[in-house]
């Protein structure tokens, strides 16, 4: 029997969404931590900036993690033009969605595109003020690239960035509590028992992290008042 | 109790052919009786349509029993109709108020492409089972029933996948026209099994290959199979299809 690679196969597409997806869902448990912190202390978030900045360690993250959205969006693309495809032309007159079925799991293309355009505004934001700037040696008139408190500060006393980060929350709120659970059922990790427990975990995951995104964006906001 | 009869529309989509271009046609229905299952109901349409000189709706049915998977039909936008764990023979007309307007379309999936009418081509289902959803084994005689212990959850869940009737109301329901349900349900009910082991490996694979092959869209985990499906079929089967083909596919 031929054996083809396990990246041409169905699932072996699949198995990588999961893994680059779980994979975010650490970074962003890592970002949102630190984050938090600028709620507590400008200044050690400033530290924790400084000691990220432009040096190595952290060049190498942002290289994978620049690597892991390429491969997330990419196979994301392929594999929602593919399920296009197998629906067929013709679509269904009338359609009802079954109570069981989570409205984010039928919308998880829709959402990665908000998310993907909120991360570009995102990265204009803050990104390349900041760790860009500091490779460039430019320095930003809102502030030093390592001082991270000068410019959530500068962006987050503006109400229409406040609203468009929350929408943005909203969306990655929406993408991981059905990415988490589904990516272990992609790896095969789940069985009846985990089932539940494992949709649970994302709800809670997911809240947990955009409640802390959400919460440095409002204290900001409250503090420029 | 004395029982009301209803008075329908139907809305039904009429294709001549695979290759024609199909359309709704809407047609009245009077007198239908409540306990009448969907398919009777398509039987009185049809008998009404042959008296006007008219071509009759051609839609699958089988056993009427709820066991053959023949019958399809998206019903209101739902396979098997609004009733659960249930196929089209099984729907009762008591499930809709009189007065409503009903609509009739056929599975719609680029792997199930329109023959006639409500009738769908579901041979890649066949396919599939040809490429693996089988155990090698030499017929000799009977073996002893208690030859092969069995652990009783291995052999429920065994059974609960074995329910599987390959209607493809799965595919039909799913937003990407995927035969994962169908599929893994086909994989569990062997690979539970100390006869199936044997192959689960090989199985997965090639199963997974054929289905690939023949274009059934990719599991997004929505879970709308398993709402839809009349057996009741869990996608957990689909896990644990997930997990057979990858640990086969490391150990190559």
């Amino acid at each position: 029997m031929s054996n083809p690679c396990l990246l041409s196969s169905s699932i072996g597409k699949k198995f990588l969404m999961s893994i680059t997806g779980l994979f975010f869902v650490l970074f962003l448990a890592f970002h949102a931590t630190m984050n938090a912190v600028h709620i507590f202390s400008p200044e050690d978030y400033n530290a924790i900036c400084k000691f990220l900045g432009a040096n190595w360690y952290a060049l190498v993250g942002t290289a994978v993690i620049a690597l892991g959205f390429i491969i997330h969006i990419a196979y994301a693309t392929i594999l929602t033009i593919q399920n296009r495809k197998a629906r067929g032309t013709d679509r269904y007159d009338s359609e009802v969605r079954p109570a069981s079925v989570e409205w984010a799991s039928k919308n998880m293309f829709a959402l990665g595109v908000i998310v993907f355009l909120g991360l570009g505004l995102h990265l204009y934001m803050f990104w390349s003020k900041m760790q860009l700037a500091e490779i460039m040696g430019t320095v930003d008139a809102i502030g030093a690239p390592a001082d991270g408190s000068a410019f959530i500060m500068y962006w987050f006393s503006k109400p229409w960035v406040v609203v468009v980060y929350m929408v943005w929350l909203v969306a990655i709120w929406f993408h991981l509590t059905h990415g988490f659970w589904s990516a272990f059922q992609t790896m095969g990790w789940n069985n009846k028992t985990w089932m539940s427990r494992l949709r649970c975990l994302s709800d809670i995951i997911a809240t947990i992290i955009c409640v802390a995104f959400a919460a440095v964006v409002i204290a900001a906001f409250c503090m420029s008042l | 109790m004395e029982v009301q009869n209803l008075n329908l529309t139907l809305k039904v989509w009429r294709q001549k052919g695979p290759k024609e271009q199909g359309h709704f046609e809407t047609y009245s229905l009077q007198n239908i009786s409540p306990n009448s299952s969907f398919l009777e109901m398509m039987d009185v349409l049809n008998e009404q349509l042959i008296n006007e000189g008219k071509e009759p709706v051609a839609f699958d049915h089988d056993c009427r029993e709820g066991i053959c998977g023949m019958c399809s039909m998206y019903i209101n936008g739902e396979a098997h109709g609004p009733d659960d764990h249930v196929t089209t023979c099984q729907l009762h007309m008591r499930k809709f108020k009189d007065g409503d307007t009903i609509t009739v379309e056929p599975w719609r999936s680029a792997g199930f492409p329109v023959i006639k009418d409500l009738i769908v081509d579901r041979s890649a289902f066949d396919k599939i089972m040809q490429a693996g959803g089988f155990v090698s084994v030499n017929t000799g005689g009977v073996p002893d029933g208690n030859a092969i212990p069995i652990p009783k959850p291995n052999a429920d869940e065994a059974m609960d996948a074995a329910s599987c009737i390959g209607c493809g109301a799965c595919v039909a329901t799913c937003k990407n026209g995927s035969a994962m349900l169908f599929v893994s349900a086909k994989v569990s009910q062997l690979a539970l099994l100390p006869q199936g082991k044997v192959e689960a490996a090989r199985r997965a694979k090639a199963m997974v290959a054929k289905m690939d092959e023949l274009g059934f869209g990719n599991c997004t985990n929505t879970g709308a199979c398993e709402a839809e499906c009349p057996k009741g079929v869990s996608i957990t089967n689909i896990a644990r299809l997930n997990r057979e083909f990858l640990c086969a596919k490391f150990a190559d």
